[in-house]
C-alpha cells in the first residue's frame, strides 16, 4: 500500500515536470525563433540602415540594393482586401447562423465551414491562378494576378476563422439578453444589432484579428495569385509582392548581405504582426472596460 | 517511467532511421528547365541499376550552385551562359543545350521579335502590343526571379535588361508557363524543352527556337545545361553523370525536346 502510494506520488510529479517542460518548450522555441532572426537580420538593418531599407521602393538585391518599402504596402493592402472580404461575410454568416438558422441548418453548416481551414493553401491558391485570376483579367482588367485576386483568395481562407470565433461569441451571450431585449418592443434583428452585438464584439475583434494573422503570414497562395511584381501598388488589379512572399521566393539563392536582407523582413514581418496583435488586443480590454 | 523513457528511445530510434542515407543515394537540386529531363533520367538510371536512389530536386541554377558548394545536394544543375565566380570551385559537365524560347499567348498574331524589340519589352519601354506589330492591348512582362538560370542567361544574352517593376515574377518554368497559357497579354521565356501547344513560341529575329537552329548557331537564345559536383564525381554520382553523357542518355535527352551535347 505504502510503496504504490509513494510511486503515485513521483508518477505524478514526473507528469507534472514533463507537462511544465513541455509547455516551456513553447516559449523556447518562440524566443529562439526571435532570437535568431534578430542575430541574423540585425547587422544588415544596422548597416543599411532601417530608413533605406523601410521607405526605398529600390528591391534589387544583386545590385546592392534593399528597399522594402513596397512589400510592406503589398502586405497592408493585402490583409486589408482580405479583411474586406472575409469579415463582414464572416460575421453576417455568424450573425444568421447562432439568431436565425434552424438548429438543424447550423449543426451543418458550421463544420462545413470550418472544413475550409483544412484546405491546404497550395489549393487556395491553385484555384486562384486557374479560376479567378482569369475572371478578374476578364472583367476588370490588369494582369489578373493581382492584389484583388489575392485579397478575395485570402478572405475565403480567413473565413472559417473569422465565422467560427464570432458564432461562438455570439452564442455565448446570455439568453436573458435577448429576452430583455424583445420584452421592451424590439424586433429580432434590433435586439441582435443593438444587443447580441455590443455584448459580443470582443469576441468578434477576436476572431477578426486571428484572421489578420492568417492572411498577413499566408505564404504560398499569395505567391501564387499575386503576381509578385516588385512594385508599389496603385490600383487593385496590380500584381504585387507581400513580405512574405518576398522571402519565400528568394531564400533559395540568397547569400550573403542578400540573405541578410531577408531575415531582416523577417524582423519586419515580426514586429508588424506583434504591434497589430498588441494594438487590437488593447482596443478590446478597453471596450471590455467600457461595456 | 519506464513506459516513458522506453517510448522515447523509441521515437529517437525512429528519427535517427529516418536520417540514414543510402550510401547509393543521389541528389540533383537547382535548374527547374533541366528539372523535368533530370527526372527522366533518374527514373531510367534506377530502372537499369537496381539499389541507385537519385532524388531530382528544384530551386533554380542559383540553389544548385549552392547546393553542390554545400553538399545539401551530391549534383547541381545550372543552367546559364556563363558559371558565376563562386562556381568554379567545382566540376561542372555540360549534359545538355538548350535553347531559351519567347513564348506568348497563342491568341497573340505577333510571330516575331527582334532581340531590341524583346530588350524594350523587358525594360519596359515597349508597353503595348501594337507597337512591335500586335493589337492595341497592354503587354504584361512575365520574368523569372533573379537565382534563376534562364533569366540571367535570358538578360545576358539580351543584353541591356533592367527588368521593368510591372514585371509579374514566377518561380519556375512551369508557372510561367501556365501564366501565359491564361494571359492573351503575356510574354514570357522558358526553356525550350517546356514548349507545349497552350503557348507559341515566337522566332527571335526571323529564328525559330527548333534544335537545329540552336545546333547551327541561328538562334540567339541558347545556353549549356553543366552537372555540377565538389571535387570531380565520385561512385553512384559518377555513375550517374556518365549515364546521362552515354549515348542512351543523350538520346533521351534530345528525344524530350533538349540539345544533346555532343
Amino acid at each position: 500500500m505504502r510503496s504504490s502510494l509513494i510511486v503515485k506520488i513521483t508518477r505524478e510529479q514526473v507528469v507534472e515536470k514533463l507537462l511544465l517542460a513541455v509547455a516551456c518548450s513553447a516559449i523556447m522555441s518562440l524566443l529562439l525563433i526571435a532570437v535568431f532572426i534578430v542575430k541574423e537580420g540585425a547587422p544588415f538593418l544596422v548597416k543599411v540602415g532601417p530608413r533605406d531599407f523601410l521607405f526605398s521602393s529600390d528591391w534589387r538585391p544583386q545590385a546592392g540594393h534593399f528597399g522594402i518599402y513596397p512589400m510592406i504596402v503589398a502586405s497592408l493592402w493585402v490583409t486589408l482586401g482580405a479583411l474586406l472580404m472575409g469579415g463582414p461575410l464572416g460575421i453576417a454568416g455568424a450573425i444568421f447562423l447562432t439568431e436565425f438558422a434552424p438548429p438543424a441548418l447550423m449543426r451543418v453548416v458550421k463544420p462545413a465551414i470550418e472544413l475550409l481551414a483544412g484546405i491546404p493553401s497550395v489549393v487556395f491558391g491553385f484555384i486562384g491562378v486557374m479560376v479567378l485570376a482569369p475572371l478578374v483579367r476578364a472583367y476588370a482588367g490588369g494582369p489578373g494576378l493581382s492584389v484583388l485576386a489575392a485579397a478575395v483568395i485570402l478572405g475565403i481562407m480567413i473565413l472559417p476563422t473569422v465565422l467560427s470565433i464570432a458564432a461562438d461569441a455570439i452564442a455565448s451571450v446570455p439568453q436573458s439578453f435577448r429576452e430583455g431585449a424583445l420584452a421592451l418592443g424590439a424586433t429580432r434583428w434590433q435586439a441582435v444589432h443593438m444587443v447580441v452585438l455590443k455584448a459580443a464584439r470582443s469576441g468578434i475583434l477576436a476572431g477578426l484579428i486571428l484572421g489578420m494573422g492568417r492572411a498577413i503570414g499566408e505564404t504560398m497562395a499569395v505567391i501564387m495569385v499575386a503576381g509578385n511584381a516588385v512594385k508599389v501598388p496603385h490600383s487593385p488589379l496590380d500584381s504585387v509582392r507581400t513580405l512574405t512572399a518576398n522571402i519565400a521566393l528568394e531564400m533559395g539563392y540568397a547569400t550573403g548581405m542578400h540573405r541578410q536582407a531577408l531575415f531582416a523582413t523577417g524582423i519586419v514581418l515580426f514586429i508588424g504582426i506583434m504591434l497589430l496583435n498588441g494594438s487590437a488586443m488593447l482596443v478590446m480590454q478597453r471596450r471590455k472596460g467600457k461595456t | 517511467m519506464k513506459l516513458c523513457t522506453l517510448a522515447m528511445m523509441g521515437v529517437t530510434g525512429l528519427l535517427l532511421a529516418g536520417c540514414g542515407r543510402n550510401a547509393d543515394s543521389v541528389t540533383l537540386a537547382g535548374s527547374t528547365a533541366f528539372q523535368p529531363f533530370a527526372e527522366k533520367l533518374a527514373d531510367e538510371f534506377m530502372a537499369k541499376n537496381a539499389g541507385a536512389n537519385i532524388t531530382v530536386q528544384g530551386g533554380g541554377s542559383a540553389v544548385g550552385i549552392q547546393a553542390a558548394l554545400s553538399g545539401a545536394a551530391q549534383i547541381g544543375m545550372a543552367d546559364l551562359v556563363e558559371l558565376p565566380a563562386e562556381a568554379q570551385a567545382l566540376t561542372s559537365y555540360v549534359v545538355a543545350r538548350d535553347g531559351i524560347a519567347v513564348v506568348i499567348n497563342p491568341a497573340n498574331p505577333v510571330t516575331n521579335l527582334t532581340l531590341i524589340q524583346i530588350r524594350a519589352i523587358f525594360n519596359g519601354a515597349t508597353k503595348n502590343w501594337k507597337d512591335v506589330g500586335g493589337p492595341d492591348k497592354p503587354i504584361t512582362v512575365v520574368s523569372r526571379e533573379e537565382g534563376s538560370g534562364t533569366r540571367s542567361s535570358f538578360e545576358k544574352i539580351v543584353k541591356g535588361i533592367t527588368l521593368t517593376q510591372d514585371a509579374i515574377v514566377q518561380d519556375s518554368n512551369g508557372t510561367i508557363r501556365e501564366t501565359v497559357a491564361q494571359d492573351a497579354n503575356a510574354i514570357g521565356y522558358l526553356s525550350h524543352g517546356l514548349l507545349n501547344d497552350k503557348i507559341k513560341a515566337v522566332t527571335v529575329a526571323g529564328a525559330p527556337c527548333t534544335t537545329a537552329a540552336v545546333v547551327a548557331g541561328t538562334y540567339p537564345l541558347a545556353r549549356p545545361v553543366f552537372l555540377l559536383t565538389k571535387g570531380p564525381a565520385t561512385g553512384a554520382s559518377k555513375a550517374f553523370i556518365d549515364y546521362v553523357l552515354s549515348a542512351d542518355g543523350q538520346k533521351l535527352i534530345a528525344d524530350n525536346g533538349l540539345i544533346a551535347a555532343q
